[in-house]
């Protein structure tokens, strides 16, 4: 079966900047593609190309086969799109909302009714159906948000950066709903700047920067091309951590044994190697030194970012998730991002 | 559609209506949520409903007195003012239009109709159908309280209805000029503003709250051309049932009906291409 999006050679500026410059991937049905990157990388308009909201300067995008600049319409049919943003409409209720975009899709108003009241029920929201979504709180907007995207049972769905701002509870919430959604066979097309995110729901993610795919692969062969996991272990003394990377030293056949004599910290590079790892903790203990605390340390986005692109993920402090809510929708995040 | 179990229990049978009727059920479907907006923006309620009243109270008992004694006698200041103030009000309401849509536009909610199988005209011809809703009440609330300070429609109900259709026709062309003006601008802070402004010389340089002749002679050029004298003018001979001296109902009409062909003629074809490109 043909890959469900194919995203070929995309170009998109906005003035100087090159929001997109080159970008290829595909996804094939029924998977989770993360993209992910910094703000600014790309992944917002990439989105909106695919979800028809803009043209590409070049290149070309197909979901369910069809071209998006041709064939915008009968895209949408089989999209949903969930922006970083909630974007329903704040005066109208939960379910006012739901059996709008119903009837936008040509359902009749029982239909319509009847839908809106099956996604309210799923989405926790039937006590708030009735209450216009200015009064909700930042998880519900973006369940009812996610719900309102759902409302035509789309094929594919686009997820840009949902759980950007959400607390911790809701962030799970999230995950837990888009995990039950590709059980039930949709496409999810998933943005993110945490590599956690990306790691948890996605079969492949595709790593953006400044407008171009630097990498590609599933979260464990993206991690260990990246540096892979290592395990940190803390002493009470420097006398001990002198000894402990005596102990050590066979253990670093892959070169990557570190000593922090600052944080009294042993830094071993273990890669997936977990084995090593505990023969490493118990060499220590044969050797008479007890750690005052040891842990496996996985990659950050931000280690991967370095790997990748010798710069991190840290765009600009002003750039982050928490800046204003109207550049979500227009290149603008992007741009100044980019800039930096 | 694929077959997903859980969230979509009936993969129901619906289909999007096509052509005209798609467009027709969309832009319905659009202008309700508009409308229903309306009592829930209190702002607007105000401004729809209480701001007229309290125009029409104003003129006729502080400045009645002293305009009504430029009025040809037996003409009363009411029966002069309240054709006047309907056009003034519909033209100010108009900018709502253009703070509606620009607000839609910065919230994502344009994104997300776009993102929908919907007509592409459906947003904006939804909110022009919502407005012209809104407009027809604004002029329904004047009627009213222009009976209570003795406004009466002197040529008949006919005659009368076709005046508050004349204001909402020429009221819904200039919605169109605010609709280009909503999405032109970046926020609705600024659309208020862009939207407000020129209504003020547009509308008080008019025969809409005193005669003509009553201006400097250079001032008179604009005043005589403006539209919003010509549609006041209109009105009263609708709500009179007699044309001004020396015209005819063709003379009177005519230019009327001209600028309102003209300007929707300009300003939908322009709105709907910005709104294809937003």
């Amino acid at each position: 079966m043909p890959p469900i999006i194919e995203v070929e050679n995309l170009h998109k500026s906005f003035g100087d900047t090159h929001a997109l410059a080159g970008v290829s991937f595909q996804v094939e049905r029924g998977s989770v593609l993360g993209l992910l990157g910094p703000n600014g990388a790309g992944k917002t308009t990439a989105v909106r190309v695919l979800a028809t909201l803009l043209a590409p300067d070049q290149g070309t995008a197909r979901v369910g086969g069809l071209d998006v600049s041709t064939q915008a319409n009968a895209v949408r049919s089989i999209i949903g799109l969930t922006g970083q943003y909630a974007a329903v409409d704040e005066k109208l209720t939960g379910a006012e909302n739901l059996r709008m975009v119903g009837r936008l899709l040509g359902m009749s108003s029982t239909q319509a009714r009847s839908r809106a009241t099956v996604l309210l029920e799923r989405f926790d929201l039937t006590d708030a159906a009735d209450r216009q979504v200015t009064t909700y709180s930042g998880g519900m907007r973006r369940r009812v948000d996610l719900a309102v995207s759902l409302v035509g049972s789309p094929e594919v769905l686009f997820l840009d950066e949902p759980t950007t701002g959400l607390d911790p509870a809701s962030r799970s919430e999230l995950w837990a709903i888009t995990r039950e959604l590709v059980a039930d066979g949709t496409t999810v097309l998933l943005t993110t700047q945490y590599l956690d995110e990306a790691d948890e729901l996605a079969d492949r993610i595709v790593v953006i920067d400044h407008g171009q795919v630097i990498e590609e692969g599933t979260a464990d062969e993206l991690k260990d091309r990246t540096g892979g996991r290592s395990l940190e272990i803390e002493f009470e003394t420097t006398a001990e951590l002198a000894s402990a990377a005596a102990v050590l030293q066979p253990f670093s056949a892959r070169g990557g044994l570190q000593q922090n004599e600052q944080d009294c910290l042993l830094s071993l590079s273990v890669d997936s190697d977990t084995a090593l790892a505990v023969r490493a903790i118990a060499a220590l203990t044969d050797a008479g030194l007890s750690p005052a605390d040891f842990r496996l340390h996985r990659p950050s986005l931000d280690d991967v970012f370095m790997a990748l692109t010798g710069h991190g993920t840290e765009t600009e402090e002003h750039d982050g998730p928490d800046s204003i809510p109207g550049n979500a929708k227009s290149g603008d995040t992007n741009t100044e991002a980019m800039n930096s | 559609m694929s077959d997903t179990a859980t969230v979509s229990t009936e993969t129901a049978t619906y289909r999007r209506p096509s052509g005209l009727n798609a467009i027709y059920q969309d832009s319905r479907v659009i202008a309700w949520r508009n409308l229903v907006h309306l009592p829930r923006t209190p702002q607007l309620v105000i401004f729809t409903l209480i701001q007229p009243i309290m125009f029409v109270l104003l003129f006729t008992y502080v400045f009645g007195g002293a305009i009504g004694k430029a009025l040809p006698p037996g003409v009363s200041y009411a029966q002069f003012l309240i054709p006047g103030i309907m056009v003034q009000t519909l033209v100010f309401g108009t900018s709502a239009t253009a703070v509606g849509l620009a607000e839609d536009l910065q919230n994502g909610i344009i994104d997300r109709f776009r993102s929908l199988p919907i007509s592409r005209s459906a947003v904006l011809n939804g909110r022009i159908l919502a407005d012209m809703i809104r407009l027809t009440a604004v002029a329904t609330v004047l009627v009213v309280i222009g009976y209570v300070v003795g406004f009466r429609f002197q040529g008949g109900l006919g005659l009368g209805l076709l005046m508050i259709l004349v204001a909402v026709a020429f009221g819904t062309s200039m919605c169109w000029i605010m609709t280009n003006i909503g999405m032109r601008v970046k926020d609705a802070e600024t659309a208020q503003t862009a939207g407000f402004v020129w209504l003020f010389p547009l509308t008080f340089i008019s025969s809409v709250f005193t005669p003509v002749y009553t201006m400097p002679a250079w001032l008179q050029v604009f005043a005589r051309n403006n539209p919003v004298t010509l549609v006041a003018n209109l009105l009263r001979a609708l709500s009179v049932g007699e044309v001004l001296p020396g015209s005819t109902w063709v003379s009177m009409s005519l230019p009327v009906f001209l600028w309102i062909v003209g300007i929707t003629a300009v300003a939908a074809p322009l709105a709907v291409n910005r709104y294809r490109q937003a």
